[in-house]
């Protein structure tokens, strides 16, 4: 299995991206954002975190036009599975690969913190391995985090299984930590092959550092 | 030619930056603020001369990236 992970100038998640797949026995490539082509050996893309373009004029804004983003639209459009993780979920809603936007956190502060989300779906490749209802500690780190759709499209993400995670506590209990519509943590597209959430489940691959609930998560991916 | 653009967030998507300084007015005690709404604009100058071909273009600007038209509206206006 091999992971490509995209790097745009200001993204800074490309080494811990990196070191999560290589835990799981994937080998990883990082590709630079003035390339023009995805590699056919590639079988799951990741956009990692960070601030790409520092996040000048909003998040995710202008990385959505670097050149790799016309090969990622094609590799998205083959049908082969791509997750984006906090900025990397921002570039895809620019890109309209993913429905809605982020905005700015409610409270206006950045929030960083380790954070309880329970699984709204398992009906996908993305969170196959951890069951409907589960409860998992993944941190959050972000600013503009605050996931905003219309209520029409929230009823259509809902009734096609494509909303993920819902931000709670630590007895499943929805809370809201930055302004987000329902709670809501991460979302796929319709055909639930591309994936985008603001936690970092790359950031939760062991126990000594807080949590190893991500190794769960990211496991799924590398099923074919 | 000048042009501004003047992004905000659609009427009925909060604005979190808009209520905050509505909160530090009212503090400040100056009364009578209904609301407050923050947007940024954006001040463009161009080679174009013709005022109606100037606005098609900075219309597709906004579409394609000055304003994410899933939660900002933006207004357009030729200064000179």
């Amino acid at each position: 299995m091999k992971v490509g992970i995209l790097r745009f100038p200001g993204t800074n998640c490309e080494y811990d991206t990196q070191h999560a797949f290589t835990l799981l026995g994937c080998s990883t490539e990082i590709i630079w954002h003035q390339e023009t082509s995805i590699s056919d050996t590639i079988n799951l893309l990741v956009i990692a975190g960070g601030f790409s373009y520092g996040d000048y004029l909003r998040s995710g804004a202008i990385a959505r036009f670097s050149p790799i983003m016309k090969a990622v639209r094609e590799y998205a459009a083959s049908g082969k599975k791509i997750l984006g993780i906090c900025n990397g979920f921002q570039i895809l809603t620019e890109s309209h690969l993913l429905p809605g936007a982020l905005k700015r956190n409610e409270s206006l502060h950045f929030i960083s913190q380790h954070h309880h989300l329970k699984v709204a779906s398992d009906n996908n490749d993305f969170l196959r391995n951890v069951p409907t209802g589960t409860i998992v500690n993944i941190p959050i780190a972000h600013h503009d985090g605050n996931f905003y759709i219309d209520p029409e499209s929230l009823q259509e993400l809902y009734s096609n299984d494509q909303v993920l995670l819902h931000y709670c506590n630590e007895e499943g209990t929805l809370v809201n930590p930055n302004g987000s519509v329902d709670s809501i943590a991460g979302i796929c597209n319709k055909e639930k092959t591309v994936f985008g959430l603001m936690p970092h489940p790359e950031r939760a691959m062991e126990s000594i550092l807080g949590s190893n609930d991500g190794r769960r998560m990211l496991e799924g991916l590398l099923t074919t | 030619m000048k042009v501004l653009v003047n992004i905000s967030l659609k009427a009925g998507v909060l604005d979190s930056q808009g209520k905050a300084v509505h909160h530090a007015l009212d503090a400040l005690k100056f009364d009578g603020v209904n609301d407050v709404r923050v947007g940024k604009q954006i001040v463009l100058q161009l080679d174009e001369t013709d005022a109606s071909s100037a606005k098609e273009q900075v219309t597709q600007m906004c579409e394609s990236l000055l304003a994410n038209t899933v939660i900002e509206d933006y207004e357009i206006e030729i200064v000179s």
